[in-house]
This record gives structure tokens, C-alpha cells and sequence, in this order.
């Protein structure tokens, strides 16, 4: 068992014929993820590394190939028109990997996706999800991965991962695996500070599957979402949950790195979302090095 | 991306947000035939001098001054100003340099307000904000008073709403100036929206917002910051950056396509991955903290970067006089081993290697990378974690005595 992608997960690949689209898309296919089709509109019809169909749009490959699953390497111009046509097309999970879409762009694809989401749930149906931009993307290990983190330092286990870095996810995992703890599912939620699926939305799927035991939540300065994630900690969840909040020593009004990652008007610091952890029962790691053996020391 | 007052009342002029009449000026020269233009145009001898640095509480500082004389006297405040050291509680103790005036008419004025624009990440919106409590700190407004804060969020798709522009100028008791008041008002909001999103902006912000004694509504301060990520489709954003007010290493690395932010610290990192450079920082501070060691930048060298890039990098650490040891934090994902470690060696040899240098390798082509480095006869101190790097850096700062 694992969250959101397993080993029947159909990918499509939005992008697949451009540099990093065609990259990952190999390392993808290695790795064992069904890649059933790729998508860049005028190059409908070509193969890709002769065997996987290039269409010329997501409706198009979706029929053809029964992918569920898009995920998407187009550059940030054309970026938010592709989430929105992948969501259109019927992609129930959605994984946007480019770096560097406007805010104005998120806040109308959110918008999309709320009434769509709102629309399928009146109809009793199963809702779609987005994660990302700016994210690593998702990997089931053993199973599947979709996005760019390197497949070979996970291990199949019962550990769910969600952060909003990449490298902090890997330093995570990389810890983990070193400890002899395998992953349930990773999912990297990305540096945007608007964008799909949060703390909250992955913690709540944690929760209900049977084969995750305990998460590791990576969080960093900016905005609110790790104090949601605390509420949802202390009122709903029933495993242990370590955390690591990066930017103690960021300053303030500097973007970090993330577009997300800024103390904006004093709102939004390392230590405020620590102690709305901790004051949830989660644990802190100390050190970025102990995230793994903060988690391992509240297993039983 | 910040830019002037000056540029920020351009926009607002453009998009149809009223503004008093004003010209930027370079010189004393220009200052004086823009103060002239101004009486002349107004018949009043009353004009403002404003300082144009990007930092804000200009006024407190003494970069504002209320001429009474005309044209004669803005010249004698723009001597005085320009070249001055503007000290206010943004810019840090060592105040800005003024190098650009902005000329304004004087306007008499009833009442001031607060109009700001921002994105609420929490509700996936643009929120406009709203207060009677002008001309002082949103931040001290929002933490003694909130309630004295009107919000409005604006739904993408439908836009800023008729309903919620009367919300606000209601809210703020506009009726006591007349209904024309309450219109021109929402004639300003909608402007205001308008320039948010097409000019892709991260904060707007009219602070002071001014109704004259006729009623009238007036942008007395403008402040915009743009959202870099939409840098693609604004060719001439270029032109507006003031390269005086950046950093210039935090520029130089942006024209490299690195992200980087000048610390106080004598550490220098060099990190893949913006959470991974975040928390680099932290764990120095964490160890070095005792003994005088903090980190001297944030350095995130993306996940793609070339070889060029790394080397590019580490020669901006190397120099900066403050970095009294390096420490190389690698976890590759997409970003391989080998190649930090050629762009790493590359720039050692180059400039020379005088401080102790710690590496931490982890990930894809890691055995590459470490091979690449202990072939290099540079004196690099290899470390297995990130704490254990931490340590080491630690260490080797007391060796060379750099703790500050």
C-alpha cells in the first residue's frame, strides 16, 4: 500500500520531448513507472525512445493511452495552460515540476481546481489532486516514481515523506534508508506560495493508509501552511510525526531560494511553526542530520 | 523585484490611479526646473522633495522635506539630500546613498488612509487591504489593532467586485467626504487591481492614501514590488532595476542563474537545493554558535547547474574577505556529484585555495565526485553528514582564528 501512486499508476509525461521532460522521462521508464504516453502539442505521432506515443494533447493521450496521471516539465510560459489542460483532460493526479510560474497564473489554476474539485464532490467522485509547482514530485518506492528525485536512495517501507524542499526530501530519505527504514510514499509539495496539494491534504492521506506508520514532514519559513499541518496533527492524526523546519536563520524579507520561502511583515518564521508543532505533538529534529532518528526514536 | 516610488506613481498614472503631479530629477539642476514646472503648473509655492531609495520611513529619516519656497529653496534641500546617507528602519545602520530625487506638488490635505495589495498564499488570492490608520506601519497596525484592518479577497475569475470596493470605502467612512468620494474610490480600487495583475506584482501598496479638502482621492506614496517568476513577459523590468539599491554580489549571482543572500556570518556555503541551503545555515549557526561561527551567505545552486555555474559560484565565496572557511553541502538528485566537484576543483585552482575547505558528497555519482576531489591535491576535509560537516567547519574556523 502507499498514497496516490502505485504500481498500476498510467503517467503521462506534458513536456516529453523537451530537454528535462526527456531526461526524466528515461529515468522514469528505468525506474520501472508505467510511462504510457507523452504530450507536445505539433509533435502528435512520434515515438518516444521508440515505444512510448507523443500526442498532439493531453484529451488526446488520455483516451488513447488510459493514462490517470500527467506529469508536467513544461517551462514556466505555457506551464499554468498545461496543469489546467491536464485537469481538464481527466488526469485525476497532477505533478508539476517546473520551477518559476508566476503567482498570478497559480492563483487562477487553484481557482480552476477548486471548482472542479468542488464539482466532483457533488457528484460522489473521486476528487483531482495537484502537487507542486516547483516540487521533486512523487515516488512509491519500488513501484513508482514520478519526477525528478533519485529513485536508487529509497526503499520500500512504512515511512510517508512530505516537504516542501527536494534535497531536504532526499537528506530525509537518504537518512531513512541509512537507518534500514523503507518509504511508503515521498511527496514533495514544492517551494510555490501557491500551489496544490499542502501539508494537510498529504498528512490526511498518511493517516488513512494502513502502511504508513509514522511521517516525516519537512517544512520551512513562509506563509501558514505548517501551522494547518499542526492543527491537523493534534486533532486528527494518531502516528508519530517528526518534523524539521528549515530557515532558523533566514532573514527576514529575503526570498530563500523558494518563491515561498520569505518572512513577509514578521509572519512566517522557523520558530513560530516549531512551536505549533511541537505544541502538537509532533518532535522536532535538533539538526537537519537527525530527521530520520528523531522519527525512529517515536516508533514503537 | 523592488522599484521607486517615482516608477511605482508612473504605473499608477498609467492604470488611472490618481497621483499629485511629480517628476524625478538626477541632479540639483533638474530638481530646480522640475520644482519650477511644478509652480508653475499649480501656481502654489509648495512643492515636496522626496529621497528614492527603496527602503521605507523615509519621512522619519529626513528624506522628505515640505518646501514653502519654490523652486530656489528645493534647490537648497536637494543640496543638502542627494549624496546623503538615508538611515531609516529598513536599511540597516549604515543608512542608503540618495542618489535620485522625486519633485511633487504640496497638496492640502483631510485625512490620511491605508491601501495595500497583496497575495494571501493562505487563501490563494490577491487581498486588498484597507485603513484608516495611514501614514504608520501596516505591520504595527495589523499586531496592535487588527481590527482596524478592512480585507477584501478577489475571486481570479470574476475580479474585483463592485460590492466589495463599497465594502472598503464604506469601511473607512468615506460618506462623511460624499458619495463622489465613495466613487472616485472604487474608480481607484478597480485601477489598482487592474495594475496588480497585468503588471504582475507582488505587493502594491498606497501608504499614505490622501481625500483632499474637494474631495478628491490621491496616491500620496506608492510602493510595488513585482513577482520575479513572471520576469519572462516584462521586458522592461530591466530598465527600472536600480542597481545601487541590490546588493551587487546577490546580483551578480541572479545574472549567473544562481539564488544567493549576503549574511553577516564567515562561513561560505555552497549548497544544492534551496531547503538544503536553509538548512545548511542552520545547523553552522546550531554548532557554531558558541564559538563565534555563523554563516556568511545562502547559496543555492539550483538542481541543474553546469559545471560553469558551480565554478562561478564557488569564486563568489572565495571573494568575499569575510569567509573564513568553506563548506560544500551536495545531495545529488538530479544535480551530479562529478560535476560539483570539477566546478569546485576548477575554482580552487584558479584563484587558490586559502581557507580550509569541508565537502560533504552525497547522492548521484557520488564516488565520482569524491574521487575527482581527493585527485585534486587540494587540501579538502571530506565529511560524511551534515552535522558532521558542521563540526568539522566549526573546527576549522578556530584553526585559522576567524570567529568573530
Amino acid at each position: 500500500m502507499s498514497v496516490l501512486v502505485g504500481k498500476n499508476t498510467k503517467v503521462l509525461v506534458q513536456g516529453i520531448t523537451g530537454g528535462a521532460g526527456s531526461f526524466h522521462a528515461k529515468q522514469m521508464l528505468e525506474y520501472g513507472t508505467k510511462v504510457v504516453a507523452g504530450v507536445t502539442p505539433t509533435r502528435g505521432g512520434e515515438k518516444f525512445e521508440g515505444k512510448v506515443p507523443v500526442f498532439d494533447t493531453v484529451a488526446r493521450a488520455v483516451q488513447e493511452s488510459g493514462a490517470d496521471t500527467s506529469v508536467i516539465f513544461v517551462p514556466p510560459p505555457g506551464a499554468a495552460d498545461a496543469i489546467l489542460e491536464a485537469i481538464d483532460a481527466g488526469c485525476l493526479l497532477v505533478v508539476c515540476i517546473t520551477e518559476g510560474i508566476p503567482v498570478i497564473d497559480m492563483i487562477k489554476v487553484r481557482r480552476v481546481l477548486e471548482a472542479t474539485q468542488a464539482f466532483q464532490r457533488s457528484e460522489g467522485k473521486p476528487i483531482t489532486r495537484l502537487i507542486g509547482p516547483n516540487c521533486p514530485g512523487i515516488i512509491t518506492p519500488g513501484a513508482c516514481k514520478i519526477g525528478i528525485m533519485p529513485g536508487h536512495i529509497h526503499k520500500e517501507g512504512h515511512i510517508g515523506v512530505v516537504s516542501r524542499s527536494g534535497t531536504l526530501t532526499y537528506e530525509a530519505v537518504g537518512q531513512l534508508t541509512s537507518l534500514g527504514i523503507g518509504q511508503s510514499t515521498c511527496v514533495g509539495i514544492g517551494g510555490d506560495p501557491v500551489a496544490g496539494m499542502d501539508f494537510v491534504d498529504v498528512l490526511e492521506l498518511f493517516q488513512a493508509d494502513p502502511d504508513t506508520h509514522g511521517v516525516i514532514m519537512i517544512g520551512e519559513i513562509g506563509g501558514g501552511m505548517e501551522e494547518r499541518g499542526a492543527k491537523f496533527i493534534k486533532e486528527k492524526m494518531n502516528k508519530p510525526v517528526a518534523c524539521f523546519i528549515a530557515g532558523t536563520t533566514a532573514p527576514p524579507g529575503k526570498r530563500m531560494g523558494h518563491a515561498g520561502a520569505i518572512i513577509a511583515g514578521g509572519k512566517g518564521t522557523a520558530a513560530e511553526k516549531m512551536k505549533a508543532l511541537e505544541d502538537a505533538g509532533a518532535k522536532i529534529a535538533p539538526t537537519p542530520s537527525d530527521m530520520a532518528s528523531t522519527l525512529k526514536s517515536m516508533m514503537k | 523585484m523592488k522599484i521607486h516610488e517615482y516608477q511605482a506613481k508612473q504605473l499608477f498614472s498609467k492604470y488611472g490611479v490618481p497621483i499629485p503631479k511629480g517628476y524625478p530629477a538626477f541632479s540639483v539642476d533638474e530638481v530646480e526646473a522640475q520644482a519650477k514646472r511644478i509652480v508653475a503648473e499649480t501656481g502654489s509655492d509648495v512643492v515636496v522633495v522626496k529621497a528614492q531609495i527603496h527602503a521605507g520611513g523615509r519621512g522619519k529619516g529626513g528624506g522628505v522635506k515640505v518646501v514653502k519656497g519654490g523652486a530656489a529653496e528645493a534647490r537648497k534641500v536637494a543640496e543638502k539630500m542627494f549624496g546623503m546617507q538615508l538611515i531609516t528602519h529598513q536599511t540597516g545602520p549604515e543608512g542608503q546613498k540618495v542618489r535620485r530625487l522625486y519633485v511633487e506638488q504640496g497638496l492640502a490635505m483631510e485625512r490620511e488612509l491605508y491601501l495595500g495589495a497583496v497575495v494571501d498564499r493562505d487563501r490563494r488570492r490577491v487581498a486588498f487591504m484597507a485603513s484608516t490608520e495611514g501614514g504608520v506601519e501596516i505591520e504595527k497596525v495589523a499586531a496592535e489593532t487588527p481590527e482596524k484592518i478592512l480585507t477584501v479577497h478577489v475571486d481570479p475569475i470574476v475580479g474585483l467586485s463592485p460590492y466589495q470596493a463599497r465594502t472598503l470605502g464604506f469601511g473607512l467612512d468615506l460618506m462623511r467626504h460624499g458619495k463622489d468620494t465613495v466613487a472616485k474610490f472604487t474608480k481607484l480600487l478597480n485601477a489598482l487591481y487592474e495594475l496588480f495583475v497585468k503588471e504582475d506584482c507582488s505587493l502594491c501598496e498606497i501608504n499614505p492614501l490622501v481625500i483632499l479638502k474637494n474631495g478628491d482621492v490621491v496616491a500620496l506614496d506608492g510602493k510595488i514590488n513585482f513577482d520575479d517568476n513572471a520576469d519572462f513577459r516584462h521586458k522592461d523590468w530591466e530598465g527600472q532595476r536600480d542597481v545601487d539599491e541590490e546588493d551587487p554580489v546577490e546580483l551578480e549571482a541572479k545574472h549567473a542563474g544562481l539564488n544567493y543572500v549576503s549574511l553577516d556570518g564567515n562561513v561560505g556555503c555552497l549548497v544544492n537545493g534551496a531547503g538544503l541551503a536553509m538548512a545548511t545555515m542552520d545547523i553552522i549557526k546550531h554548532a557554531g554558535e558558541k564559538h563565534g561561527v555563523a554563516p556568511a551567505n545562502f547559496l543555492d545552486v539550483g538542481g541543474g547547474a553546469t559545471q560553469e555555474q558551480v565554478t562561478k559560484a564557488f569564486k563568489m565565496i572565495l571573494h568575499s574577505p569575510k569567509v573564513k572557511a568553506i563548506f560544500v553541502n551536495i545531495f545529488g538528485g538530479i544535480m551530479k556529484c562529478d560535476v560539483i566537484a570539477m566546478g569546485v576543483v576548477a575554482a580552487a585552482k584558479e584563484m587558490g585555495l586559502k581557507v580550509p575547505l569541508v565537502v560533504r558528497l552525497e547522492g548521484t555519482n557520488v564516488e565520482l565526485g569524491r574521487k575527482i576531489l581527493s585527485e585534486s591535491g587540494l587540501a579538502i576535509q571530506a565529511a560524511t553528514t551534515m552535522s558532521d560537516g558542521a563540526a568539522k567547519i566549526v573546527a576549522a574556523v578556530g584553526t585559522v582564528g576567524g570567529a568573530t
